[in-house]
């Protein structure tokens, strides 16, 4: 790969982005050390574990497995990207009023990986959203938030109303 | 820990002309790198032996899904979602796409390729299985033309293969069928989802008056290589499908099949797996 610094334009959460970088470097370094944006997380860096997701033109990818190169010219979006402005999408609200984020590690690759899901399936069952979900690991919440979470935010986006689950939230009562 | 990065070598050519000339230049040197869902995996644990790659990932002519009266042809870089969406893959070819279903999660499967999971070679892929039992070919390409091969034989040893240093993977090809054929397909790992094979099963079937006519079997994580499994397909080939035909298939493929120990599972859980996993299928096959 040489000493020769690569540069490649794409879209970066709705800009266009210029970066150079040295060749070898992944998706996930470029995004974190050459464009200083820190949302998207080092996990296992095998491709286990699905914390560093991103959505490439829309569809989510394990940054740590793609190469930096490889996104010459394509849509990248990190969960910078995923709020408009100072209005939360409706994903990152349910998150936060379910509690499906402890240490919120995870929590990036969940939000962007759930959001790919409600753009094909605004109105999925448990089952879908566990199998949509199964490539992405949590070790705080047990998971069960997480699925009320995504429920609760499709119900929104569908603009229906939805009681927010009490029990998971609160405990038994 | 990590490889030493600055001793890797990545090209990517922007056409399949120009990655065909690479890999003649100095044939062997150079490995094609797709998705990378694999060979990153290795990178990052340091265990990539190889130096040279060729990015192949943009290469359009190894993309794309052509469906003819005779075949259905996926191009090498088509991804396990690609597979799954595929309208006449569902319909003919269920068990590609329900491997397809159960490789890794959703974004390995937005990335990982068809042609990746073949010439990685892994015995423990979830794909070639259901290749192997739909008599898929493969078409290698170099710049001294293009040849089709068959899938089974493909694999002669542990990840070895009769594609040569020189050649590119591009088309995988599936013989449509007018016959009705029943499908199975199990993978069995430590669980449903982002798991790597125990073993894996496929099989289809024709079935007429209680009797198989004709049959495939391949399973994957029980020998060196994916392994289609022609002695026992001989053995139930025109047989009837009864208790004392079943009890003789189990025993032919018990002798068919040299599973191993290794992390994910031993030997001894293979060997029986495998052997009920034949017997599910078989008496799950309606007369």
């Amino acid at each position: 790969m040489g000493k020769q610094k690569a540069h490649i334009q794409f879209v970066l959460n709705g800009e266009t982005a210029e970066v150079a970088f040295a060749p070898h470097k992944t998706l996930l370094e470029v995004l974190r050390e050459d464009l200083g944006l820190m949302g998207t997380k080092h996990g296992c860096e095998l491709g286990e574990c699905g914390t560093c997701t991103v959505l490439v033109n829309g569809r989510s990818i394990l940054s740590c497995l793609m190469l930096g190169l490889d996104a010459e010219g394509q849509d990248v979006k990190s969960i910078e990207g995923m709020a408009n402005g100072s209005q939360l999408h409706p994903l990152q609200e349910t998150f936060a009023d379910t509690g499906a984020a402890q240490c919120g590690y995870c929590s990036p690759g969940f939000l962007l990986v759930a959001e790919e899901l409600l753009k094909k399936n605004p109105n999925p069952n448990r089952e879908t959203i566990k199998e949509a979900l199964s490539g992405n690991l949590c070790r705080c919440t047990g998971y069960i938030k997480i699925y009320e979470a995504v429920e609760l935010a499709a119900a929104r986006m569908r603009g229906e109303e939805m009681e927010l689950p009490r029990a998971s939230v609160y405990g038994l009562e | 820990m990590r490889a030493y990065i600055p001793s890797y070598q990545l090209v990517t050519p922007p056409s399949l002309g120009e990655a065909l000339d690479v890999l003649a230049a100095d044939g062997g040197v150079w490995r094609p790198f797709a998705g990378g869902t694999d060979l990153m995996v290795l990178l990052e644990a340091g265990k990539l032996p190889h130096k040279n790659y060729l990015n192949i990932w943009n290469l359009k002519e190894l993309r794309g899904i052509e469906v003819t009266a005779q075949h259905v042809t996926l191009g090498a870089l088509t991804t396990y979602t690609e597979v799954q969406q595929e309208k006449v893959l569902q319909e003919e070819f269920p068990m590609l796409c329900q491997a397809a279903s159960e490789t890794g999660g959703l974004a390995i499967q937005n990335r990982g390729t068809l042609g990746g999971n073949i010439v990685n070679a892994s015995p423990a892929a979830d794909s070639p299985p259901a290749l192997l039992t739909y008599d898929a070919e493969l078409e290698l390409i170099s710049l001294g033309g293009a040849r089709w091969v068959a899938y089974h034989g493909f694999h002669t040893g542990y990840k070895q293969m009769i594609i040569r240093p020189d050649e590119l993977l591009t088309r995988i090809r599936l013989p449509r069928s007018a016959d009705k054929l029943q499908h199975y397909y199990r993978k069995v790992g430590t669980r449903k989802a982002q798991a790597i094979s125990k073993v894996c099963f496929a099989g289809t079937a024709q079935v007429r008056d209680g009797k198989i006519e004709d049959l495939r079997i391949a399973l994957g994580s029980i020998a060196p290589v994916p392994l289609r499994c022609v002695k026992t397909e001989d053995a139930l080939r025109g047989s009837e499908l009864n208790q004392p035909a079943i009890a003789q298939a189990r025993a032919v493929l018990a002798n068919e099949i040299v599973p191993i120990d290794d992390i994910r599972s031993t030997s001894n859980y293979r060997h029986q797996v495998s052997l009920n996993l034949l017997e599910d299928f078989l008496r799950q096959l309606s007369a």
